[in-house]
């Protein structure tokens, strides 16, 4: 491996510059009197990035497409989940439709 | 942690295992690829214990193996990380521990253990939530990526091939059906969901241009849709606080 001590600080980067992501933005939720309706928007704000990460990591790989299994599966899961299907349902769905039409040659 | 076998129901151990195992097998496939790629085992075994963040120790190991600078690798890693302080932002306080324990409940916070969170309806059960699912990927997680080393003799042959390629099983589309799973009950609610719809556009279009990490950061401006405009004392009679913060003076 090249140059281990420049790879170990690049490790202890970030490691560290996580911990501090993960730590500051509770330190502001203590710092700041938040009224239930903020708080509650906060959460929604949440639910608005995990969506956005939903979309990114089904349909996109770097920076372009990820290929039809991944979003055809992740999809079909969407539609199990919003007719409340169970977890292991939906969670096993996604993979085996994927896996089935990346079996079948789409990638 | 007995609390914690009270708390949360059967179904709801049951989801966060599941998520484990999947969590373990990514791992898996993480600890064989960086090695593959010319690292020895100890790099995406400390890096899976330290971090604790799977999309940017894949991106970390990536670019250095292709010969990138590690701290320009460790500068876009933190970018993939930076939705952490959202998350961290979010939580009710408490969740995450008091004191020391606090300490570790910060290690732990991650995509899976965060949404898990936010699905439970009361502060209890989103304590609870939180420890199983931050624990459970802490065992499962580093425990996957160390795995490939004893199985690597053994089972080398017979998952090697395997491993590589989670992709075949589908492994991939995973993670997004699980946090999809957990938020499709706060999309129900159509602003929400108007929102969310917006957000994900947002990522989606900017994930072509932007370094990976800020796409979904760009996406919390759809938060921007479902902010009331506060009533006008003209128009209600009573006379509401507005849905503004303030700051606390410190002690």
């Amino acid at each position: 491996m090249k140059d281990s001590a420049l790879v170990v600080a690049g490790m202890a980067t970030l490691a560290a510059g996580t911990y501090a992501f993960r730590q500051s933005g509770q330190l502001l939720r203590a710092r700041i009197t938040f009224p239930p309706r903020a708080a509650k928007l906060l959460e929604a704000a949440a639910v608005i990035l995990l969506a956005a990460l939903v979309a990114t990591t089904a349909l996109t790989e770097g920076h372009g497409f990820s290929g039809f299994a991944r979003p055809a599966g992740v999809l079909v899961a969407g539609v199990l989940a919003w007719r409340k299907a169970p977890f292991l349902v939906v969670v096993l769905a996604a993979a085996a439709v994927t896996a089935l039409l990346r079996l079948l040659g789409v990638s | 942690m007995r609390s914690i076998w009270r708390t949360l129901d059967r179904r709801g151990l049951a989801d966060i295992g599941l998520t484990c195992v999947a969590v373990f097998f990514i791992g898996l496939s993480y600890g064989a690829i960086a090695v593959a790629s010319g690292f020895p085992l100890w790099v995406p075994a400390a890096l899976s214990v330290l971090v604790l963040a799977g999309a940017s120790e894949f991106l970390f190991v990536g670019i250095v193996a292709a010969g990138g600078s590690p701290i320009a690798a460790a500068l876009a890693g933190l970018l993939v990380n930076s939705r952490h302080l959202p998350y961290g932002l979010a939580l009710p306080p408490g969740v995450t521990g008091r004191r020391w324990g606090r300490l570790l409940g910060t290690h732990v916070m991650n995509d899976e253990s965060v949404v898990f969170a936010l699905a439970q309806p009361d502060p209890g059960r989103k304590r609870a939530a939180y420890w199983a699912c931050g624990l459970g990927v802490l065992a499962c997680w580093p425990g996957g990526a160390v795995a490939c080393w004893p199985g690597g003799a053994v089972l080398g042959g017979l998952i090697g091939s395997a491993v590589h390629d989670t992709n075949a099983f589908g492994l991939d589309a995973m993670f997004p059906a699980v946090i999809l799973a957990l938020i499709v009950k706060d999309l129900r609610d159509a602003r929400t969901m108007r929102a969310a719809l917006a957000g994900a556009a947002i990522a989606l279009a900017a994930t072509p241009f932007l370094p990976a990490g800020l796409p979904v950061l760009l996406a919390l401006a759809a938060v921007l849709l479902l902010v009331r405009a506060p009533a006008t004392k003209a128009s209600t009679g009573s006379d509401e606080e507005p849905a503004g913060a303030r700051v606390r003076t410190a002690p």
